[in-house]
């Protein structure tokens, strides 16, 4: 009996190496993966809506960007709601490698001129070596370059500028799905009032979903940690946006309560409620050219 | 009973001694070239894995599409997001014979028929190619045309980067004895 039990196990044995002699593409199919494969695309564009994405540009790419913010949609007809009232930012990006970002932009909204440098620390990997999670690093700058009201009491240039910092934190859950969290740290030199806080501690989040292989749908808002001194005219920042991409082209359509479309307005300055109709129609086109 | 346990073992030693006739790949290269009107395009990928069976000439590769390198990120993305839905589809695989190999000789063109699947399409091809044999192993190199459009892989006409009907392939494996 048992001489019969080990004759079967080594008539199953061998029965089973037969098998995998037998073909070749079915040898290399069972071994185990040990190929690292970095995640690509967790994001379409180097913006999620408002904010940046873990995503930078490549080495040698200049992106030229066009982000408009119309007025309100609860202005009415009258005003075409919002469209008759435009506010732009123009912006320029270099892709000194494929991780390291520099751009500079200058906005409509408070004539604010932005420079900022951006670093792909970490990405995502998946295969041999598993990597969860996607890190980008980022800081800018931005000054705010509107013409003091009082001609005799001119702004020192320190108090017209302020700092951004920011983690951006993705997991590209599935090829439709991906989320991002955006710890920030704002300073501002200056605030508008003695009670607000100079250093304001934001919890951004986001994500997108991808509906189809060249548009996605993209959420995003920020939560404001310590700004109660503000709470009656500023808003938490909430966004939500198309990513229509056309191969060179991102075109990006967004609705939000925010005015500014750098790091510095949107979260410090959004004074409009979203949930009363505070609500502006947007877009950003970028346009990518290879310089290198 | 003991007898038949002998005669299974002595099976399973024959099964190995048909295994040291493979060879595996220490060294290879794939890649792309398509000649489009606004600009070329170039793809290179160092990660295939192959088998190579000299008493038979049995022949197959497995190529991971996401480490095809291009020189554009952009390009890149596109091709694996966009056209090849390297998620989904993560691999390009052949699996087929070389019809006239001939082990004695130490330099010889022949045919590697077999099927090829790209994009979840899988189609019977036969390619040229040229084996080269040396102390340690053999050389293979092969250069074939694939069509797009037969691998059901849709380019848009809005696209940016026009790419051509046809891609050039260029394979180019360097193949080694292994004991499994």
């Amino acid at each position: 009996m048992i001489h019969k039990t080990i004759f079967f196990l080594t008539l199953i044995l061998l029965c089973s190496l037969v098998v995998s002699a037998q073909s070749l593409l079915e040898e290399l199919e069972q071994e185990p993966d040990t190929l690292s494969i970095t995640e690509q695309a967790t994001f379409k564009g180097t913006r999620l809506i408002n904010g940046h994405s873990v995503e930078t540009d490549g080495e040698g790419v200049l992106s030229f960007l066009i982000s408009h913010r119309f007025g309100r949609l609860n202005e009415g007809a009258y005003e075409f709601f919002g469209l008759d009232d435009s506010n732009i930012r123009l912006g320029l990006e270099y892709g000194l490698t494929d991780r390291l970002n520099v751009g500079i932009g200058r906005s409509s909204f408070e004539k604010v001129i932005d420079a900022f440098i951006k670093y792909q620390l970490i990405r995502q990997q998946s295969g041999g070596k598993v990597v969860p999670l996607s890190l980008t690093v980022f800081s800018s700058m931005a000054i705010n370059t509107l013409r003091s009201q009082l001609p005799e009491r001119e702004l020192n240039f320190r108090y017209r500028v302020d700092y951004t910092y920011q983690l951006l934190l993705a997991r590209k859950f599935s090829s439709r799905l991906s989320l991002q969290l955006m710890p920030t740290w704002l300073h501002r030199n200056l605030v508008a009032k003695a009670d607000m806080e100079n250093d304001l501690y934001v919890l951004g989040m986001g994500g997108r979903y991808k509906l189809s292989k060249r548009v996605a749908l993209n959420l995003e808002y920020y939560y404001r940690l310590n700004a109660e001194a503000e709470e009656d005219f500023y808003y938490n920042p909430i966004a939500i946006g198309f990513d229509i991409e056309t191969g060179g082209h991102v075109f990006q359509l967004q609705l939000t309560n925010a005015r500014a479309m750098i790091e510095e307005g949107f979260l410090s300055e959004t004074s409009g409620d979203f949930f009363s109709g505070d609500i502006h129609f947007g877009f950003n086109i970028s346009r990518v050219f290879q310089l290198k | 009973m003991t007898k038949y346990l002998i005669f299974t073992w002595l099976l399973l030693c024959g099964t190995s001694v048909v295994q040291a006739q493979k060879y595996r790949l220490s060294d290879s290269e794939v890649s792309f070239y398509s000649d489009a009107p606004l600009e070329d395009i170039e793809a290179y990928n160092a990660e295939a894995k192959s088998i190579f069976d000299a008493e038979t000439g049995e022949i197959a590769f497995v190529v991971p599409i996401k480490k095809f390198e291009f020189k554009k990120a952009l390009m890149q993305e596109h091709f694996n997001e966009n056209y090849l839905e390297s998620d989904q589809y993560p691999n390009a695989k052949f699996e087929g014979k070389l019809k006239n190999f001939n082990s004695d000789k130490t330099v010889q063109e022949v045919v590697a028929s077999g099927k090829l699947s790209i994009h979840g399409v899988t189609r019977q091809i036969e390619v040229p190619g040229t084996v080269r044999q040396h102390p340690s192993g053999f050389e293979m190199k092969a250069t074939f045309p694939v069509k797009v459009a037969d691998y059901d892989i849709k380019i848009p006409k809005m696209v940016f980067y026009n790419i051509a009907e046809e891609v050039e392939v260029r394979v180019n494996f360097q193949y080694q004895p292994y004991d499994p």
